[in-house]
């Protein structure tokens, strides 16, 4: 391992570190644009100088290895005169249109503007123009002019989703980026190129001019999209509710993990969280008493469904719960289960049309959590339970977020089930035609509105944070079932996801030994998974 | 008059075949070298004291021994026609005149590295000369030279001035945008596709087979302490007799004007010379006594470069010359690394204002500190190469300059 002096410090990094990343590691920041830890070096940018003893004159950080005895110092005068340069230069036909520009907040120019530039523009040319507003694909605006030409999306584009679609054009301050001709950048994973985009040049159609950066909080969160679990920021608006068209989720981000998704994720997962805001979201509890559904309180339905389960013999109950699921709420599921004494149990239903996978992140089974649905133990197939329903065995059918219309079960076998049932009780966040033929319909919280935790296909336990309070009277499902189970006498003292979990981890041995605490932000391997890697 | 070596076959008007070369002694030096070991050839080379004659200037034989001995792929040799510097012609003369000169020393160079494969990438508008190489490498083809063990792919550039930078030679060689590579790795490590990589231009394989064939102390004697041979020097501007001669690299920019070029033209009073090619900064009438080799035009704070000296006489407005190099540059630059991808523009603008009257009291600092901030923070020495112009003649013909900025 490589031993160095970065401005004074002494600090050991791992053999093919680079001066960006060995400065990281010793506290350091040194400005850049072109180079990302994802992609291959450019060395374009020409920012991230520094000093290095017995150098004759700066060199540039990214494409210099860390090497024994180097002596570098990241600010030295002539290295923060250079940077001053660089800044000029980076800047003299740049259209300076922050107050209409959407990176604005969250863009490098302005940020090292401030920190290495703040000279006196002496650039008083006209100058040079470029395309604007350019669609680039469904999800990316590209504006020319704004653009520092650091080549990182065309790098993404080459050696990530190895599409290829964009490149650098023309030559000197006429350079633009562009799309090669009969191309649409229209890859699964267009998205990330706004988020490696260090200016305003590539920005988010779906974002744009919704809300501006400042306004947005932010929580961390997990992809419920498919089973990778990638680690996200959801960003969400509750400063400025009257923008962004009244949605509270305005975007997700992918948050770096090295064992999950690096940088990246997916435009299925970036776009996919629409539904939480959506004008089909179920906001109260709702019941059917011979005529249509009327909202009813959590008291009044808790109290219902007590007692319609109570009167029901355990082989009469179906239960179908779902990989959308937490583990928090499959572990309530299976604590209820287990009292009723349920055996129709089930959590696969499969889908319409078998999603596809790439090499890169999306996984074909497009369930956060089938994973911990398995670990927990919350049966395996449905498809017994509908059968059981159509037989007329059924007479209560409690199903968890599945629409089964969209399944791959034959459309009139899932009416002729649900219409045979006497009481269909369906939990989920939005409405769907499973919903429309249930006797009870059950609001839950969104993934971003709660707290809970998934297992990904590694095995690795994520969290995922609330982002927003529940719309309306919508409740976390573990919250719902531990409120039956307590209406049915039992002792629940989990007043949060969390507690939850430390039942898991005391009752399921895969999660021993986990809490919040250890899985932290990137997650913990299961033990049976951990043991998987270790034979 | 010295001896004339490169040259010396280019009066001949059928010097371009086989026939001819042969008739001159040519393909001698390769003979004598397949009987030489690898090492040695390097070694002779080296003793030679031949410097890289495209620009830079770099050690030919010190360049070959870069190339990793434990290396198992494939090795290439380049060649780098790609003669694009402005007031340079020189490496044309070779390709239309003297093509075999330039087919043996890639045969020598070949075996010196253990190559099996050269390409010689030519500039786009040098269509003559790609007529005529390509028409002796078919000939050496068809004489057993090229084939037995060593291949030549001639390859035509598309119009890119930065195309003769080497390594952005290699990335249009390769298919990509003409892009100069960020070094480390240089392209004897890692170079065309990947693999070890050799670039030498025209002029310097040329000297190769003289090298071989009379030895290098003879070579090096040719010239000064540091730089063995002759060179051929482009000579244009306003001078009676524009033209390439050769001389030994000590010659002086005087005796090129004067006694080559036959003097200056039109005003007949020398104003400033350009020593070696448009990159190199500009020399006033009294600094023209200057050995014309590396060293010597180091030493006068310009450059030799690719030798292309453009001489000005008294009728030439400094600043409209620098307009056209500024827009030169402005328009060849890649645009890789910001600081020259943007200022060559910006100073383009500024420097065509002045020229046409419309200057502003602060640009002529404002340029000289512009250039002087980007110099040496680019990938290639490309922006060096224009600040070499923006700066020398801003500096050493101000009055002019200023003269032509409103009060």
């Amino acid at each position: 391992m490589p031993k160095l002096t970065i401005n004074g410090k002494d600090v050991e990094v791992p053999p093919g570190t680079n001066l960006i990343e060995a400065a990281r590691l010793a506290g350091f920041a040194i400005p850049h644009y072109c180079y990302h830890p994802g992609l291959s070096i450019a060395g374009q940018c020409r920012l991230c100088m520094v000093d290095i003893e017995k150098t004759p004159r700066p060199t540039i950080a990214c494409n210099t290895l860390a090497a024994d005895g180097m002596v570098v110092n990241t600010e030295t005068d002539r290295v923060k005169e250079t940077r001053r340069s660089i800044m000029e230069f980076h800047l003299i036909n740049h259209p300076l249109d922050c107050p209409v520009c959407d990176q604005a907040g969250e863009c490098w120019l302005q940020i090292y503007y401030m920190r290495h530039g703040l000279y006196d523009p002496r650039m008083t040319d006209e100058k040079v123009h470029k395309p604007k507003a350019v669609p680039l694909g469904p999800h990316v605006m590209l504006d020319a002019e704004r653009c520092i030409l650091c080549s990182r999306c065309v790098r993404f584009c080459d050696e990530i989703t190895r599409t290829g679609e964009i490149g650098i054009f023309n030559r000197g301050d006429h350079s633009e980026i562009g799309l090669f001709p009969g191309t649409d950048l229209a890859n699964r994973y267009s998205g990330n190129v706004v988020d490696i985009c260090p200016v305003g040049a590539l920005t988010d159609r779906d974002f744009r001019f919704q809300v501006r950066v400042w306004y947005l909080d932010t929580a961390k969160s997990v992809c419920p999209n498919c089973a990778r679990g990638c680690n996200i920021d959801v960003h969400v608006n509750h400063r400025r509710p009257h923008h962004n068209e009244g949605r509270r989720v305005a975007r997700l981000k992918p948050r770096f993990n090295a064992q999950v998704n690096k940088w990246w994720l997916c435009d299925e997962g970036r776009y996919g969280f629409r539904f939480v805001d959506d004008p089909d979201r179920l906001s109260l509890p709702a019941g059917k008493n011979g005529g249509p559904p009327a909202a009813t309180t959590w008291d009044d339905t808790i109290r219902s469904l007590a007692e319609t389960l109570e009167g029901a013999r355990p082989d009469e109950i179906g239960v179908i719960a779902s990989p959308r699921m937490s583990n928090e709420d499959l572990f309530a599921l299976r604590r209820l289960t287990e009292r009723l004494g349920v055996t129709h149990v089930g959590f696969r239903v499969p889908p319409a049309k078998p999603a596809d996978d790439d090499d890169l992140l999306l996984r074909a089974d497009r369930n956060p959590n089938t994973q911990g649905a398995e670990l927990v133990g919350v049966g395996a197939d449905a498809k017994p339970i509908l059968d059981a329903a159509r037989a007329g065995r059924v007479r209560v059918l409690w199903v968890f977020h599945h629409d089964l219309f969209a399944s791959a079960w034959h459309e009139v076998e899932v009416r002729q089930a649900l219409e045979r049932v006497p009481t269909v009780i369906w939990s989920g966040t939005n409405a769907n035609r499973t919903s429309e033929l249930a006797h009870w319909v059950l609001p839950s919280a969104a993934w971003v509105e709660r707290e809970g935790t998934f297992t990904n296909f590694q095995g690795r336990v994520q969290r995922f944070r609330r982002a927003i309070e529940p719309l309306g009277d919508a409740r976390p499902d573990w919250d719902v079932i531990g409120r039956v189970l307590a209406a049915l006498g039992a002792e629940v003292k989990a007043t949060r996801a969390e507690h939850w979990f430390q039942e898991l981890a005391s009752t399921v041995s895969a999660f021993a030994g986990m809490t919040y605490r250890t899985i932290g932000d990137s997650g913990q391997i299961v033990a049976a998974a951990q043991e998987a890697a270790t034979r | 008059m010295s001896e004339k070596i490169l040259s010396r076959n280019f009066e001949r008007p059928d010097a371009y075949t086989l026939a001819a070369y042969r008739a001159t002694g040519g393909y001698q030096a390769w003979d004598k070298a397949q009987g030489m070991e690898p090492a040695a050839i390097t070694e002779e080379v080296k003793k030679s004291n031949l410097r890289g004659l495209g620009g830079a200037g770099f050690p030919t034989g010190m360049k070959w021994s870069f190339i990793p001995k434990d290396h198992a792929g494939p090795v290439y040799l380049v060649v780098n026609a790609d003669e694009g510097e402005p007031g340079t012609f020189k490496d044309r003369y070779i390709l239309e005149r003297d093509p075999h000169a330039l087919i043996e020393g890639m045969l020598i160079a070949a075996r010196a590295v253990r190559c099996a494969l050269g390409f010689v990438y030519i500039r786009g508008e040098y269509v003559t000369p790609w007529r005529v190489f390509s028409g002796a490498v078919r000939e050496a083809y068809d004489a057993g030279l090229l084939g037995q063990g060593f291949d030549v792919v001639v390859h035509r550039g598309a119009g890119a001035y930065i195309c003769g930078e080497e390594t952005g030679l290699i990335s249009s060689l390769e298919g990509k945008k003409g892009w100069p590579k960020v070094k480390p790795p240089f392209p004897a490590i890692k170079g065309a596709f990947g693999m070890p990589t050799i670039v030498n231009n025209v002029e310097t394989l040329a000297c190769v087979p003289h090298i071989v064939n009379r030895g290098a102390a003879w070579f090096a004697g040719l010239g000064t302490k540091t730089q063995g041979g002759t060179r051929m020097y482009s000579v244009s501007g306003r001078v009676n007799r524009p033209g390439v001669y050769e001389a030994p690299v000590s010659v002086t920019l005087r005796q090129l004007i004067y006694d080559h070029a036959g003097g200056v033209s039109a005003t007949g009073r020398l104003k400033a010379v350009v020593p070696g090619g448009s990159s190199a900064p500009i020399l006033t009438a009294d600094e023209i006594d200057v050995t014309m080799d590396v060293d010597g035009l180091r030493n006068a704070g310009s450059m030799i470069g690719s030798a292309g000296v453009v001489v000005f006489d008294e009728s030439v407005s400094v600043p409209d010359a620098l307009a056209v190099v500024a827009r030169f540059y402005a328009h060849e630059s890649c645009g890789q690394c910001t600081p020259c991808r943007e200022s060559t523009g910006w100073i383009e603008k500024q420097v065509k204002r002045i020229a046409e009257g419309k200057g502003r009291k602060d640009d002529l600092d404002t340029i000289l500190d512009v250039a002087s901030r980007g110099a040496g923070t680019t990938i290639c020495a490309f922006y060096d190469g224009a600040v070499g112009p923006y700066i020398s003649y801003i500096k050493k013909f101000r009055a002019e300059f200023e003269a032509l900025i409103p009060k």
